[in-house]
């Protein structure tokens, strides 16, 4: 038996791992525009793909255009991908809801600073969480990940591309400031470690092709504009067919289809860590850098003899339930700090419908959440 | 001038499995205007795969889902910001934007600037009917001075903007106006902006009767024509017009041919230069 290859190890910025996560998962286009915490991101980027194959930087005029050159090299076959800020956010929430729409995949990553508006620049803060989910118009689903450390900086990126591609849809990837500049060491995957998910791509001949066909995953398969197959990509609402409709059953049929595409594959998307769970009585669930004080604050609590536990919540949205619910079968109390006045404690105590007590710990001041303050807050049970 | 038939142009241009008919007021510009962009892609003989028709919203965004190429409808006024990743991504296709004047130069207007400065290799359609048709009527940054809109009921206050200045300015490569009235004119131009590196941009002035003629003195689509006879002017001989006799008279023809490589060019001789590098075992 060959002996396994030793994976290498960097000593990466969280921002830094993000990139290798992206190109490892097969991006070959960055379109962005520079903004604090976030740059990181873009000035490696900028680095690395004019020296790759077929590797395509472009700094744009605003995140407005960032995100539709995005979506442009994307509808073209590339794997693309932007990085931002929390008033970047903001503007890109317009081409988002078409990415959406169109169902184009692309990745966002999102590195949150205080706010509102330009708040606290490069102070960490985790309030773009409902903004991720409901800052563009309209229903729709949306998928939304986090990372805690900077090794799952680098995962969750390539797992942000997979699913992207997996369901044609913009993903996006959450971090807060104390994720993305924190520097650790980390290992590069090595090739055949790691699963690339790429699009689905049409087999049939071209002029059987309907681009918003229904299939069994709900996700019909896309070509690269250019291939010979000729469509129509619009943010109208459409048909099968890819044009305007505003037929009410029409309308339905894509909603429904958009949405069901996300929600038939829920054991896929969600993804958490579970730590110490199985019989906890106080659970914390944190996600971000908060994660990490929350990990030591329950193995302190542990050590104190209190039965805690942590639910590391790795997908953001669609709330991961499911994982939620089991534990609310034993535990009595669910502690949810995070750095926002209580953007995610309101999706936990949806899902907890009164079954525990629901203790929030909520930091605007651009510092982060310590140990001792959860740790506290679990020894009161 | 190409000499393709209407019924070719049905046959070979339009899209069979669209629900037609279009949804173009009786007298408006636009589907002339169409009808250019398709004669001079076949006069060219650019293959439908290789083109990307990328279009913004409004009467103008509409045209893209009645033709048979490659079609982007994208969201208000970021037309180029789409066509530009399109553009890097596959240099190979001829990347058209069209675009309508409240898109392009209003809520538009950086990413026209940026596009033109970067020379990027997009040809921009901007189709100027000095209004926001679509949405009923109001005023654009193309609405002359003095004009009625629903926005401007007391007569519009606001200069209006020079698109062919503003592309100068910006650094596109090709800048060129037609109208709607002079199609043959608008066609060669038309095809000159396809077949040029870099940003090209074509200003076609294209009347709309229903929002803007009907009340601003044009009584009828055909005196908005009249009016566009009467006012385009071939741009060598508005220049040596007398200044007193310039106020009304619009120039039309190619502004500026400069001929530089698009920025795509520059960006993929350079990635090869990298790749060369390092087949050699440099840095």
């Amino acid at each position: 038996m060959p002996r396994p290859k030793k994976r290498t190890e960097i000593f990466a910025l969280g921002n830094e791992a993000v990139v290798e996560g992206a190109l490892l998962a097969g991006c070959t286009f960055f379109g962005g525009y520079p903004i604090t915490p976030s740059s990181e991101i873009m000035e490696i980027m900028a680095t690395r793909l004019p020296r790759m194959e077929d590797g395509v930087f472009m700094q744009m005029e605003d995140e407005i255009a960032s995100m539709g050159a995005v979506i442009g090299a994307s509808l073209t076959g590339r794997k693309a991908m932007t990085a931002t800020s929390g008033p970047g956010f903001s503007l890109m929430q317009e081409n988002l809801g078409y990415a959406v729409m169109a169902e184009t995949p692309m990745v966002l990553v999102n590195v949150m600073r205080g706010g509102p508006s330009t708040g606290l620049p490069t102070s960490p803060a985790q309030g773009d969480v409902q903004q991720a989910r409901w800052g563009t118009h309209g229903d729709h689903p949306i998928i939304v990940l986090s990372a805690s450390n900077v090794q799952e900086c680098l995962d969750m990126t390539i797992t942000a591309f997979n699913m992207a591609e997996k369901y044609r849809t913009p993903v996006i990837l959450l971090l807060d400031e104390v994720t993305s500049h924190t520097r650790e060491k980390i290992e590069l995957p090595n090739e055949g470690e790691y699963e690339v998910f790429s699009r689905t791509v049409p087999s049939m001949p071209p002029e059987w092709y309907k681009p918003y066909e229904e299939t069994v995953r709900g996700v019909p398969p896309m070509p690269p504009i250019g291939s010979g197959y000729r469509f129509h990509v619009t943010g109208l609402t459409h048909d099968r067919n890819g044009f305007p409709t505003q037929r009410p059953e029409e309308v339905v049929e894509l909603m429904d289809r958009i949405h069901r595409k996300i929600d038939q594959f829920f054991y896929d998307i969600q993804l958490v860590e579970e730590i110490m769970t199985e019989d906890c009585d106080v659970c914390v669930i944190a996600y971000g850098s908060v994660a990490r004080s929350a990990e030591l604050a329950v193995q302190q609590a542990r050590s104190n003899g209190v039965k805690a536990g942590l639910l590391k919540l790795m997908t953001l949205f669609p709330y991961p339930r499911r994982q939620t619910e089991k534990i609310l079968s034993h535990a009595k109390t669910l502690v949810v700090p995070e750095m926002n006045m209580g953007q995610m404690s309101r999706e936990v105590k949806r899902v907890n419908m009164g079954h525990a007590a629901v203790r929030t710990i909520n930091r605007v001041d651009g510092q982060i959440v310590t140990p001792s303050e959860i740790l506290k807050v679990i020894m009161q049970g | 001038m190409s000499n393709i038939t209407g019924n070719e142009i049905i046959h070979q241009y339009l899209r069979h499995n669209k629900k037609f008919p279009h949804v173009l007021c009786a007298g408006c510009g636009h589907g002339i205007v169409l009808g250019t962009l398709i004669r001079s892609i076949h006069a060219l003989g650019i293959p439908k795969d290789d083109v990307v028709v990328v279009a913004g919203i409004g009467c103008s965004g509409r045209l893209a889902v009645y033709v048979d190429f490659n079609t982007v409808h994208t969201t208000h006024g970021r037309a180029l910001s789409f066509a530009t990743g399109i553009k890097m991504s596959n240099p190979k296709l001829h990347v058209i934007a069209l675009m309508g004047d409240g898109d392009a130069l209003s809520i538009g207007g950086n990413h026209l600037i940026h596009a033109a400065r970067r020379n990027i290799g997009v040809t921009a359609m901007i189709l100027n009917n000095n209004i926001y048709g679509m949405t009923g009527g109001q005023s654009s940054p193309a609405t002359p001075e003095g004009s009625t809109t629903m926005t401007n009921p007391y007569g519009q206050l606001d200069h209006s903007f020079d698109t062919v200045e503003l592309a100068r300015g910006a650094g596109a490569n090709y800048v060129a106006r037609g109208t709607v009235f002079h199609v043959n004119r608008l066609e060669k131009i038309m095809m000159e902006a396809l077949e040029r590196p870099g940003f090209s941009l074509v200003e076609a002035i294209t009347p709309c009767h229903t929002q803007f003629g009907r009340k601003n003195k044009y009584k009828s689509p055909v005196d908005m024509y009249k009016w566009l006879k009467s006012t385009a002017i071939p741009v060598e001989r508005y220049n040596e017009l007398p200044e007193n006799k310039r106020a009304d008279r619009m120039p039309i023809g190619v502004f500026v041919d400069r001929g530089k490589p698009g920025y795509e060019e520059l960006y993929y001789a350079r990635q090869e230069n990298f790749l060369k590098q390092a087949a050699k075992g440099g840095k």
